[in-house]
């Protein structure tokens, strides 16, 4: 536990992160938060593993797209469609904040009763994982912006890569390099389609895309 | 050889993203097609596990790879001839990405037929899904945003989901006290130590995920409306190459609990999420008013004959094996032949759209049959899979399933029957079918061949054809 303290410091700033998202309806500022969610989590493969070539490559990949690339994406396709905040979720903010809180205590709870191994007995990665994950899931399901559910999406995202932490051998470079390129596309591709949403729409309410039913 | 079929259609690809030229460049398709498919068959005729020297033991071909990748390109090999005629019908919207997605699609598809590393075929079919999803898009209007961004926004986080069930499984060996890794082979030798919670929990993270991707109900949602608002030969392909390839993840699964001696519990899954995809299958069949999302359930019915099949084990695995080859070729016929119905009449509703045999009696005939076929009529090739896997449930002792099975299957042959009858049959609307499409030999050729194919599968398996199904079932059979 003690030889984590660093990382774990790091892990307690996304949690904090975890619920100005849930809570924030402005969305430059969530996007800016992703990004720096983004961010933290790239240093962690220092952290752990040391300055070896595999985590160096690792934090570098991770912190250039997760950290600047996707939220340069994203910040540019919402100054092309002008919007700023997302008006309608459809369960409040303060009760996504209640569940988010619930869900990270849970989180915490649940993984004391996981068959971890000795040297994970305690640390925060796997809790601070499940919330995070649970995070992401809430922001998908609340949310009506096509742009907050890419958020929630890459959150998600988040959650599975602070899970990877913890395994980070069984991942090869090239692996881990394909993975992060698979998630840059994907968001560029959820970029342009969120422009040809507002473009058709006039708004980018996914509430709107409901044609589409038996 | 293993290299060339995944770069053939990468470079493919970049050439066609690079090629200025709207009325040329969908000539690649068909040559990279038929470039792939020459390439699979030497793969195929290769020896019994090739691997490729330069990505270590990451990448090479079993018995699942090469029923995978012949499905994949032959399936893709029909399409690219179509696509031509189809461009050519549509070539003042453009087809840049169109053609550069279809060939990078399949380089994805190749990649995920392949790759013996569980991180690599994650790679493989996350990229499936970001390079088909331009492809639904192709028709520009709000319906098929909404479509493309369902199928995205599903898909993506489904993906997710499966890579957690992959991080679960090295975690899974890592509490096991084995060497962690996630190279295929690896897993397969170690699985017996790994710890059994963890691999649980990983088997059903990677069912969800995987089976988000091969539309299980109830994941299934993205697949009517993908299908629906994506051009006929883009629905063939998600219909007959993309499940297929979530399937083989799923297959991938079923052989890690295999070996780790768990294959009850996960056939237990593969059981339920097959007979759940059948229910939801015969009640949205029924009075189904849009001919391609009725063709979207029957995936999703297909789907669910594949799982119990591989599900209830014996004889039945190798029909379910069979049943890829078949639904994948009868899909092909039914989007393409749909196709051309919808872009003749302009409409893909019933009530707008009825006597299609008097306007396109090509097409209209083969939507006919390929109905037929897909519900199991003999003499075609789905009624001896579906034939097979029904013999393998009953041998089994499995009554229960095998009478809601067939309950199910004659439900579905009904609710379609009605839609395609209204369709193929009656006389034209006034004022419908003045389009300016006709049928050409480039839009009706491939449906026909294809068609002959899964005939000829109903009545003569040759040898080295029965070889390569029964090889992929007995991996399946090792009982550990």
């Amino acid at each position: 536990m003690d030889n984590y303290n660093p990382a774990n410091l790091l892990l307690l700033l996304v949690i904090l992160f975890n619920f100005f998202l849930l809570g924030s309806s402005r969305l430059n500022a969530c996007i800016r938060t992703v990004a720096i969610q983004g961010g933290i989590l790239s240093l962690l493969p220092l952290f752990i593993h040391g300055f070896s070539g595999h985590s160096l490559f690792l934090a570098g990949g991770a912190f250039l797209l997760k950290g600047l690339a996707i939220p340069f994406l994203l910040l540019r396709a919402i100054r092309q469609v002008h919007i700023r905040r997302e008006m309608e979720p459809l369960i409040g903010y303060v009760p996504t904040l209640l569940l988010g809180t619930l869900a990270t205590a849970g989180a915490f709870i649940f993984s004391d009763r996981l068959p971890l191994i000795e040297a994970h007995r305690g640390s925060l990665f796997i809790p601070v994982g499940l919330a995070t994950l649970a995070t992401g899931f809430l922001m998908l399901i609340t949310r009506r912006k096509a742009i907050t559910q890419a958020l929630g999406y890459l959150i998600f995202e988040n959650g599975v890569f602070i899970f990877g932490m913890l395994l980070a051998e069984a991942m090869p470079l090239m692996v881990e390099a394909g993975v992060l390129l698979d998630l840059l596309v994907a968001v560029f591709v959820m970029g342009i389609v969120m422009h040809q949403i507002n473009r058709e729409f006039s708004s980018m309410n996914t509430g709107q895309l409901s044609s589409l039913r038996e | 050889m293993i290299a060339a079929l995944l770069l053939l259609p990468l470079c493919g690809g970049l050439a066609a993203f690079c090629l200025p030229s709207d009325r040329f460049r969908p000539l690649l398709l068909p040559v990279c097609g038929l470039g792939h498919l020459v390439l699979t068959f030497f793969v195929i005729q290769g020896g019994q596990v090739a691997s490729l020297p330069l990505a270590g033991n990451w990448i090479g071909v079993d018995p699942f790879s090469r029923l995978i990748l012949l499905i994949v390109s032959l399936l893709f090999c029909g399409c690219s001839v179509y696509a031509l005629g189809y461009l050519r019908y549509r070539i003042a919207w453009g087809n840049r990405i169109f053609v550069s997605c279809l060939l990078l699609f399949l380089s994805a598809m190749s990649l995920a037929a392949v790759a013996r590393h569980l991180g690599l075929l994650w790679v493989a079919v996350e990229a499936t899904t970001v390079a088909s999803a331009p492809l639904i898009y192709y028709n520009r209007n709000r319906l098929s945003i909404e479509a493309t961004w369902k199928y995205l926004i599903l898909c993506s986080v489904g993906i997710a989901l499966a890579m957690l069930g992959i991080l679960f499984v090295a975690y899974a060996s890592l509490a096991g006290g084995a060497h962690v890794s996630l190279q295929f082979d690896d897993i397969l030798h170690g699985a017996a130590n790994y710890s059994k919670p963890w691999l649980r929990a990983g088997f059903v993270f990677l069912l969800v995920g995987f089976g988000t991707k091969a539309g299980f109900a109830p994941l299934h949602t993205w697949k009517p409306d993908a299908y629906g608002e994506a051009p006929g030969l883009v629905g063939a392909l998600l219909a007959g190459g993309l499940t297929s390839v979530a399937f083989l993840a799923l297959l991938r699964t079923l052989q890690i609990m295999d070996a780790a001696g768990d294959g009850a519990m996960a056939r237990e899954a593969f059981l339920a999420m097959g007979l759940v995809s059948l229910a939801f299958a015969a009640v949205f069949v029924i009075r189904q008013p849009d001919f391609k999302r009725l063709l979207a359930y029957s995936s999703v019915e297909h789907m669910g004959i594949l799982a119990i099949g591989v599900a209830v084990g014996g004889v039945a695995t190798f029909g379910a094996m069979l049943h890829l080859m078949n639904n994948a070729l009868t899909k092909g016929v039914l989007f393409l032949s749909a196709g051309n119905i919808h872009r003749r009449f302009a409409s893909k509703r019933v009530g707008e759209v009825q006597g299609a045999l008097t306007l396109v009696p090509v097409s209209a005939s083969l939507f006919l049959l390929g109905f037929l076929a897909i519900t199991g009529s003999p003499p075609f090739g789905p009624f001896i899979s579906e034939f097979t896997i029904l013999r393998g449930i009953f041998t089994g002792g499995h009554y229960l399933t095998g009478g809601l099975f067939l309950f199910f299957l004659a439900v579905i042959f009904i609710g379609m029957g009605s839609t395609v009858l209204s369709v193929v049959f009656g006389k034209p609307l006034e004022r419908k079918g003045d389009t300016n499409y006709r049928e050409t030999i480039m839009t009706t050729g491939t449906p026909l061949i294809m068609l002959l194919i899964i005939l000829l599968l109903g009545l003569y398996l040759p040898e080295s054809g029965r070889k390569l199904f029964a090889d992929a079932a007995a991996l399946l059979e090792v009982k550990p």
